[in-house]
């Protein structure tokens, strides 16, 4: 047991400076390449190389110089706030379209065509239409999420209903249940853990189009903000904007893994 | 009332259409009386069109010739005057034993005040010796548990009718003639109009009035209806040597293997 632990702590921190081993190598080959230690005072402030005193990104998230320059905190609110938009629109429309796609085979013929179809369509492609449409960066923003995570949730939430057992249906026929009483008591509980299964995944669907998203919209954010680090030369803060925006994915798909078992009647008695 | 006839079937016929074939009669001509507070047992070979007649009389399925009525009214769809106990208990997982009886009943019976709820559920927990287990999920108790909750499920939104297919087929044998001395003790106190589809002879004898044979599909129907006297509450060990007991586990026994055997398909 303590021997797994141990191995669990140290074959990280093996990969971690294997990581960092072919990290320095590439910044002798590339010029202007930030080394790990760079990297590291940039981060967290400190000298660097050059013999400059200086203030991390990490550091100081937290100020606001002016409408157009603020801390990392800042910037990852902004774009944390447009996944939340564009998700819980996901999550609206999806849902009840799901159930319905599930409960209704008429409805599952008509929808899934274009569901297959529409999937596999790449942010980048709906980002020129969306901003064509709205003009605005955060409405385009918010509706890319929208259209690009929005099909996990559908596609769960149907495949939820469809896995409710037959018995449980015949259950309520002969309890003479309603149409919603079906839903509430037999569907949505069967459903439920499929429904967050696929906001799960549509939440990393979503935290992922955002920087693409952002990229290409400019203004604030974290996407954004590692462009504008790229068109200032300051290489080190794109490494910087990738090891946060992964450990912020991370630790939004961690969230939802637990709110998704407490919802899920298998993991555990419920409330 | 007087003369009206309790659970009453009347020419029934059960035709599944098969694509691009004729269609398949499952079982025809079946004429069966059923009366108040009786135990009806219903045995054939596997195929027969056992689980297709209770299907119809609980009303999930349609016959597509012929009428059952209940107590003078023609069954349409399913309805809690019809209780089922289906195969595989099909409690709700999510719900413990406990919630799984009040859905039931909340839903058959909403004038009930909150006390008097509570009330009927324990009572009918209490009937299945489930007592302890009232909070577990359906996860944490036995096959037998859970089949014990199934018929206190049925029971407890008071049906005319409890309708059983192979209720103890997935147990042991053990558990099995547990659950059969749970559901005669439990019929000598509350009364209550059984049909129940076994596989099993002793469990047909054992428990029933009369056992309805059914020849061998297709068109299957009723081949010889068996009564059986003997008197209640009924002892499985005393049973092994009483004649009425062997004599009719042999007319069943006869009729499954030698009237109507079934060759390997
Ligand atoms: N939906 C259906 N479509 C076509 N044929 C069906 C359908 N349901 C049942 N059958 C056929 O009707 C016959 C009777 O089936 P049924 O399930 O009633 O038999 P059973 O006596 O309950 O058998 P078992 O003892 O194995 O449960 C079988 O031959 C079966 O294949
Ligand atoms: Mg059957």
């Amino acid at each position: 047991m303590n021997n797994e632990l141990a191995k669990k702590i140290i074959l990280p921190i093996l990969v971690f400076i294997a990581i960092l081993g072919v990290w320095s190598s590439i910044a002798n080959v590339v010029e202007d390449f930030p080394t790990p230690s760079d990297t590291y005072v940039a981060a967290f402030g400190g000298t660097n190389a050059d013999g400059d005193e200086i203030t991390g990104v990490l550091a100081d998230p937290f100020y606001v110089e002016n409408q157009d320059d603020k801390g990392l905190f800042w910037q990852i609110m902004e774009s944390l706030k447009r996944v939340f938009a564009g998700f819980i629109l996901a999550i609206l429309v999806g849902v009840p379209l799901g159930l319905l796609i599930g409960m209704s085979r008429n409805a599952q013929y008509a929808f899934d065509p274009f569901i297959q179809i529409f999937k596999p369509v790449s942010p980048l492609a709906w980002l020129p239409l969306l901003l064509f449409i709205f003009q605005d960066i955060n409405l385009t923003a918010i509706s890319t999420i929208f259209i690009t995570s929005i099909w996990p949730i559908i596609i769960n939430t149907a495949l939820g209903v469809k896995s409710v057992n037959e018995d449980y249906m015949n259950v309520a026929k002969v309890l003479r249940f309603t149409p919603i009483e079906k839903v509430m008591q037999i569907i949505l509980p069967v459903a439920v853990p499929f429904i967050f299964t696929g906001m799960r995944l549509s939440l990393g669907i979503a935290w992922l189009v955002i920087v693409a998203a952002e990229m290409l919209t400019g203004g604030i954010g974290i996407g954004f903000w590692i462009w504008d680090e790229y068109n200032n030369l300051n290489y080190h803060n794109i490494i910087i904007g990738i090891i946060v925006v992964g450990l912020i994915g991370f630790l939004l798909d961690v969230i939802m893994g637990k709110i998704a078992d407490y919802f899920d009647y298998t993991k555990k008695g419920r409330a | 009332m007087g003369k009206q006839k309790f659970l009453h079937l009347e020419n029934i016929e059960k035709r599944f259409p098969i694509l691009g074939k004729e269609d398949y009669i499952a079982v025809t001509n079946v004429n069966l009386e059923i009366k108040k507070n009786e135990i009806i047992s219903i045995i054939g070979h596997s195929g027969c069109g056992k689980s297709t007649l209770l299907n119809m009389i609980s009303g999930l399925d349609k016959e597509t010739e012929g009428y059952i009525f209940l107590k003078g009214k023609e069954i349409v769809g399913p309805g809690p005057d019809r209780a089922v106990v289906f195969q595989n208990h099909s409690l709700l997982p999510w719900l413990t034993v406990y919630q799984n009886i009040e859905m039931a009943v909340k839903k058959v019976m909403p004038e009930l005040s909150s006390p008097e709820l509570r009330e009927r559920v324990e009572r009918y927990v209490s009937m299945v010796n489930l007592d302890h287990a009232k909070d577990k999920l359906p996860s944490e108790i036995s096959g037998g548990m859970k089949q014990r909750v199934g018929i206190a499920r049925a029971l407890s939104i008071n049906p005319d009718v409890l309708l059983m297919d192979e209720p103890f087929g997935a147990l042991d044998s053990l558990t099995r003639a547990n659950l059969q001395e749970h559901l005669m003790r439990i019929q000598q106190s509350v009364e209550n109009t059984v049909i129940i589809i076994t596989h099993d002879i002793d469990e047909a004898v054992l428990l029933s009035d009369r056992v309805i044979m059914m020849t061998n599909g297709p068109e299957a129907t009723i081949g010889e209806i068996l009564e059986v006297n003997l008197p209640r509450p009924r002892n499985r060990v005393e049973l092994q040597h009483n004649e009425e007991y062997i004599r009719c586990r042999e007319a069943i026994l006869s009729f499954l293997y030698e009237k109507f055997a079934k060759e390997d398909e």
